[in-house]
């Protein structure tokens, strides 16, 4: 039996969503442990992305249930959206809005001060890109800005939508370096992969969709040496 | 959705199939009595019986938002799908009370007045009412995600509604061509028996379509609970 | 979640649309544009004699306002679903009200502009004669703004959201906004006209009235519209 008398950080059991009149996810239960990286993995169209938004409470599911740190993410989404980073494949930025100008408004909304914005802009080594309107930055250096909103926001639990795309070696190093830090400090990890290499160092387990069901969940032997 | 509500339905479907036909048989009734004791009217003569059909579905169209209005809030309230349905069978069903009432009004105004439409304060609350319920059905149409189709219409509808006697009394304010609301204290004693019977007939009948589309859409949905449960490849059962 | 933290969250929404908005410079002078070529087809069509002209002024005026409106309240849900915003905006803790408040305060800072130059042009083609009660003038306008404020500021919400959203904004907002609108162009035809004050005091207060009521109802269903 595994370590049952410690609350899962994200536990789904059954999730089930349809569009339309076809089931996207057809039932999925797994379950994630404090300071784990779990990778999903499958062709497109086989829930990865749903099965995320289920679980950061943007979509409502269809059949099933989940929770994060023990909250219900339908009953308690509130208290769990207080726990959670989500990192979307798409920016999720104000393009007319500088850099600085997007993260002080996360500032705003989390109601903190503005005192981290440096720190986390030098971190993601985008200081000199402060004053620059996000519509002028490359895909992958607004990837760099969602990153550090993510610094922002110091969650207890990621949810990745393909964290690694647009990125060159060093954002790909530059987000293993944060999962790592992340996880060290307690934090769970549910990440959309559309390849297992660049994930590879991070990685404890790989959980592989296909057709809105789990396929197999192997664990990843890299890591565990 | 639960399935006890649908077994529910499917008892209680003789029921209402009685009070269905009860209604309907009210509705003949009060119309053959209004028709044949009513006194023909001093200026328009027989022309005024259109007023047993035309006043009690004016009030009719006022009625059915309430409707709207109550299983909206409930809705909101207790995220159940059987009031999404029967608000939006409300909704319906007040779209065609209001055509109704606007057709019929037309047609008693044309002999009278000589047009098809003048902007009297009750035809053309009813309008806006119309339009408000086409906006409702529109946003209904255009929803394809069922929870989402479900909660904006909850919300859309209760606003709507809200704004019901609002645009009535902004709409009189605005204008007043049309004959005083006809209260019975000002309608001569004499159609006031005849206006009674119909409305409560049309109550009635008004009651029994909300019922019947309500059960449609309820099976409707029922069929389509349970072929994705087969799709999902799971009993049916919840 | 307390009152100051939310108006905290309200007023940055509001900062960060106002803020967008001037850059993309392209949005407020296209939506002032369409607003005042509305004003001078209806020029057109109600012809040049001068009295037809004056007693259409009013209503010419606001509606030039609302379908001008209705392209601004579109486009202010339009950024937050264009980058994915939006997910990112219902994911921070506190009330969905505050990112109601926000945006409905841009969106009023939005139409109040637009309606100072829609008055002036709208008075200069259609011949109005400045009235001694032009501050009442003022606020019967501003009244109605504001409902139109709300109510869109609501639908569109959903409206921007959804498959047919030119045809669903106007055709939700129109009809729920009739009793305003008969108020607001009543009120504006009576100042206008050189009527005195008492009249257009009732419509005030019956304009004021129906703020209230649409704010407090937006405000009280606005969670299950932005959440779904």
């Amino acid at each position: 039996m595994s370590d049952d008398f410690q609350t899962a950080a994200i536990e789904a059991s059954g999730l089930a969503r349809r569009y339309g009149a076809s089931w996207v996810l057809r039932g999925v239960s797994l379950r994630v442990a404090r300071g784990e990286v779990v990778g999903l993995l499958g062709t497109n169209g086989s829930g990865k992305s749903t099965l995320l938004r289920i679980l950061a409470t943007l979509l409502k599911p269809h059949a099933g249930s989940g929770s994060v740190w023990g909250h219900d993410i339908v009953r308690n989404a509130a208290a769990v959206r207080s726990q959670i980073g989500f990192l979307a494949h798409s920016p999720g930025l104000y393009d007319d809005l500088t850099t600085r100008e997007n993260l002080t408004f996360v500032t705003a909304m989390l109601g903190r001060g503005e005192g981290d914005i440096d720190r986390v802009l030098e971190r993601v080594d985008l200081a000199h890109a402060a004053g620059t309107q996000v519509r002028a930055l490359s895909a992958g250096m607004q990837r760099r800005v969602a990153l550090a909103r993510l610094m922002l926001v110091r969650p207890k639990v990621l949810f990745l939508d393909e964290p690694y795309s647009n990125l060159d070696s060093s954002g790909i190093a530059l987000v293993n370096a944060l999962v790592g830090e992340w996880t060290a400090e307690g934090a769970a990890a549910l990440v959309v992969l559309h390849e297992l290499a660049p994930a590879a160092p991070v990685l404890h387990r790989t959980v592989t969709l296909h057709e809105g069901r789990i396929a197999s969940s192997e664990p990843n032997v890299a890591v565990m040496a | 959705m639960t399935k006890s509500s649908l077994v529910a339905a499917d008892r209680h479907s003789r029921r209402w199939m009685i009070f269905g036909c009860f209604a309907f048989a009210s509705l003949i009734a009060s119309q053959v009595i209004a028709i044949l004791i009513s006194p023909p009217d001093r200026d328009m003569g027989d022309l005024q019986k259109i007023m047993y059909v035309h006043v009690p579905a004016a009030w009719m169209t006022m009625l059915a938002p309430l409707a709207m209005l109550w299983f909206g809030v409930r809705y909101l309230w207790k995220r159940r799908e059987e009031d999404d349905l029967l608000a939006a069978s409300s909704a319906e069903v007040a779209t065609i009370f209001a055509g109704l009432t606007l057709c019929l009004g037309m047609i008693w105004g044309r002999p009278t007045w000589g047009v098809w439409w003048t902007w009297d304060p009750r035809l053309t609350s009813t309008l806006v009412l119309f339009l408000i319920l086409a906006g409702y059905l529109a946003l209904r149409a255009f929803t394809d995600d069922r929870e989402q189709r479900a909660q904006w219409s909850a919300a859309v509808g209760v606003l709507g509604a809200i704004n019901v006697p609002i645009v009535y009394m902004s709409v009189r304010w605005w204008r007043t061509i049309h004959q005083i609301q006809s209260n019975p204290s000002t309608v001569d004693p004499a159609y006031v028996i005849g206006l009674r019977l119909n409305a409560f007939a049309f109550l009635f009948v008004m009651i029994f379509f909300i019922r019947r589309r309500y059960e449609a859409a309820l099976f409707e949905r029922s069929a389509e609970h349970v072929a994705e449960a087969a799709a999902l490849g799971v009993s049916s059962g919840n | 979640m307390s009152a100051r933290d939310e108006w905290r969250r309200a007023r940055a929404i509001a900062w960060k649309d106002l803020t967008a908005e001037r850059r993309s410079k392209a949005g407020f002078n296209g939506v002032v544009a369409l607003s005042v070529t509305i004003l001078v087809l209806f020029g057109f069509a109600l012809g040049p004699d001068t009295q037809a002209i004056r007693d259409a002024a009013a209503g010419a005026i606001w509606l030039a306002l609302l379908f001008g409106g209705v392209l601004a309240f579109n486009r202010s849900y339009q950024m937050e679903l264009d980058g994915g915003a939006l997910e990112q905006l219902i994911l921070y803790p506190g009330s969905r009200r505050a990112i109601f408040c926000g945006k409905l305060m841009a969106n009023l800072a939005f139409v109040s502009l637009m309606l100072v130059i829609v008055v002036a042009v709208g008075g200069v083609l259609f011949q109005v004669r400045v009235p001694d009660a032009w501050p009442s003038l003022i606020v019967i306008l501003f009244l109605g703004a504001l409902a139109l404020v709300t109510l869109g500021t609501f639908y569109a919400a959903m409206a921007s959201r959804s498959r047919a959203r030119e045809v669903l904004l106007p055709l939700l907002l129109f009809p729920m906004l009739v009793p305003v609108l008969l108020a607001a162009m009543e009120a504006t035809r009576a100042l206008l006209g050189g009527n005195a004050m008492g009249d257009a005091g009732a419509w005030a207060r019956l304009l004021a009235a129906f703020d209230v009521i649409f704010l407090a109802a937006s405000l009280l269903v606005f969670e299950s519209v932005i959440d779904a």
